[in-house]
């Protein structure tokens, strides 16, 4: 790890201030910065602590929405009464990542923000283009069997790795944050990026931003939902595919559908123009499949990872099956029902 | 006021080390500690409490699990500095020879363990699991206990100690 000089603001406007020079890093749990501060992949002059900041709390929004704390541990906001009963497939999701330990010291706002599990971006000895732009692509053509196969780009294939952020798709949350140029709202779809051709920035953070919250509007998705991550081991694996769904279901007809997937692309892949064609829908194996396809369209496969294509359609026929039965997948008893 | 914050601009303290305070199994200590600095370290090579192993150093293996202020963490992935005011729980903080805590006995009487590099960690990740209250059957142990992996294979005995101290059916 290199030396690198160490802050510890009291309040969010300090660390802000703080957070305005160049090269520096929002320190929060530390299980992805400090990971990679090892590796020497991230080399920051500066880490700014944020973990005294007051973000580590859980309000209640105008409306019957929640606001987590971008400093709330994952494991804190997975087991708060409130999320379990109202946003299921939120802890659902967050349960699937991980570990208990990891967990415990992941914050939301980590989360949200960890990078690539690429193992090019991780090995400074090869080349990477969002680790050091123009240097090429190691994973084009090369080991490549836990990349994209959607929304890639020439530059770049990498995944957002994030089980947290599938769940926060469907629940169309938005995120807080704040930064010299004063707080927005992002809404998550807009929150990570695809690569193109400035594979360097995951998202649309401007530099200096803090996340300070993540807000869950009202829904009520508290049945017909699940959370199915597919993987190397049943724990401790990231996915190689996952699907978050969250459904109403109305006299045996889908009123409504959202399906997102994590482990396919730069961003969790979700269409609204694909989930048009269940409503109204009765769920059956045909219209899950017809489904499948339509957000899959133009999916390609780089080699090694040419099998997710595959277990995403089966994956998402599986998981559209859970949702309407209102059998979510249990994150203990990993059997697939 | 922020701490180690030395000037009314905020800008970081100098390269150098920050005083930290923390209760290590009881025991207060105030250090002059180099931020780059993990827990994990500062326990093996600063205050030679060698009982919490480094298996992998990154995260994947919960070898390092130590208990800050009740709850497990991987000790590889925290900075030492971050956790001023902290309490902190290792190994030696829980049982010594002659006075075992029950999830050392239990891990003997269970034979939950071959090399035992990964049994420190596995005993402060599973009172972490007791504190959490969220385990109680035999999948449930198996799901939260994942975060520790055993290289010899002695699972199927951890997670008889382990549900044995909860004080469930093993
Ligand atoms: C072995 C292992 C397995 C894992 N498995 C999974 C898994 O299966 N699923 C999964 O989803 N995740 C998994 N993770 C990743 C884990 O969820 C992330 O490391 C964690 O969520 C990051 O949170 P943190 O608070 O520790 O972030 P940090 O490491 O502190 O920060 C990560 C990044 O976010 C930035 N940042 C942090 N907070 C803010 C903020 N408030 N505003 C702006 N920027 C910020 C930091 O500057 C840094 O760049 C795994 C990690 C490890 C080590
Ligand atoms: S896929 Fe992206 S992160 Fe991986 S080597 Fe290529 S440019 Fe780097
Ligand atoms: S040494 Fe910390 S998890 Fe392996
Ligand atoms: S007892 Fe040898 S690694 Fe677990």
């Amino acid at each position: 790890m290199n030396r690198f000089d160490y802050a510890r603001p009291a309040s969010v406007a300090e660390a802000v201030q703080a957070g305005a020079g160049e090269q520096v890093r929002y320190l929060a749990g530390g299980t992805n910065l400090i990971d990679l501060m090892k590796e020497n992949v991230d080399r920051p002059m500066t880490v700014i602590d944020i973990n005294r900041l007051p973000l580590g709390v859980i309000e209640e929004l105008d409306g019957g929405g929640l606001r987590l704390g971008a400093l709330l541990p994952n494991a804190d906001t997975a087991w708060d009464a409130r999320v379990e009963q109202r946003y299921p497939l939120l802890s659902s999701a967050i349960l699937a990542g991980a570990s208990p330990q990891l967990r415990n010291a992941a914050t939301n706002g980590g989360n949200l923000n960890q990078r690539t599990r690429c193992y090019y971006f991780y090995d400074v000895a090869t080349p990477c283009n969002k680790r050091e732009p123009g240097s090429g692509c190691g994973a084009i053509g090369g080991v490549n069997r836990i990349h994209a196969i959607l929304g890639a780009s020439d530059q770049c294939i990498a995944t957002h790795p994030s089980d947290m952020c599938v769940a926060l798709a469907v629940l169309d949350a938005t995120v807080q944050v704040t930064g010299p140029d004063g707080d927005r709202s992002i809404p998550i779809a807009d929150y990570h990026r695809l690569p193109g051709d400035e594979p360097w920035r995951d998202n649309t953070l401007k530099p200096g931003e803090l996340v300070t919250g993540i807000d869950l509007p009202a829904e009520d998705f508290t049945q017909n939902y699940t959370y199915l991550k597919l993987r190397d081991r049943l724990s401790y694996a990231f996915a190689l595919v996952s699907i978050a769904v969250a459904m109403r279901v109305e006299d045996g007809a889908i009123a409504e559908a959202r399906v997102a997937l994590g482990g396919v692309a730069h961003k969790p892949w979700r269409s609204t123009e694909a989930e048009k064609l269940l409503k109204g829908q009765q769920p059956s194996p045909q219209a899950f499949g017809a489904f499948a396809d339509a957000l899959l369209a133009g999916a390609v496969g780089q080699g090694e990872n040419d099998f997710k294509i595959l277990l995403a359609r089966k994956g998402i026929i599986r998981a559209l099956k859970q949702a309407a039965e209102a059998t979510p997948q249990s994150q203990t008893d990993k059997r697939v029902a | 006021m922020p701490t180690a914050v030395n000037s009314a601009t905020y800008a970081a303290v100098p390269i150098g080390t920050v005083p930290t305070t923390l209760t290590i199994n009881g025991e207060t200590r105030t250090r002059a500690i180099e931020p780059w600095t993990t827990l994990l370290d500062l326990l093996r090579e600063g205050e030679d409490l060698i009982g919490t192993k480094k298996g992998c150093d990154h995260g994947q293996c919960g070898a390092c699990t130590v208990l800050v202020d009740g709850r497990r963490i991987n000790s590889c992935l925290k900075l030492a500095v971050t956790l001023d005011g902290a309490n902190i729980t290792t190994i030696e903080g829980l049982g010594q020879p002659g006075d075992l805590h029950p999830l050392q006995s239990a891990f003997c009487d269970h034979d939950a363990f071959q090399c035992g590099y990964c049994t420190p960690g596995q005993i402060c990740s599973a009172q972490g699991l007791i504190n959490e209250g969220k385990a109680r059957t035999r999948d449930e142990v198996r799901e939260l206990m994942s975060g520790n992996l055993c290289r010899c294979g002695a699972y199927s005995n951890i997670v008889d100690a382990v549900l044995d101290v909860i004080g469930e059916k093993a």
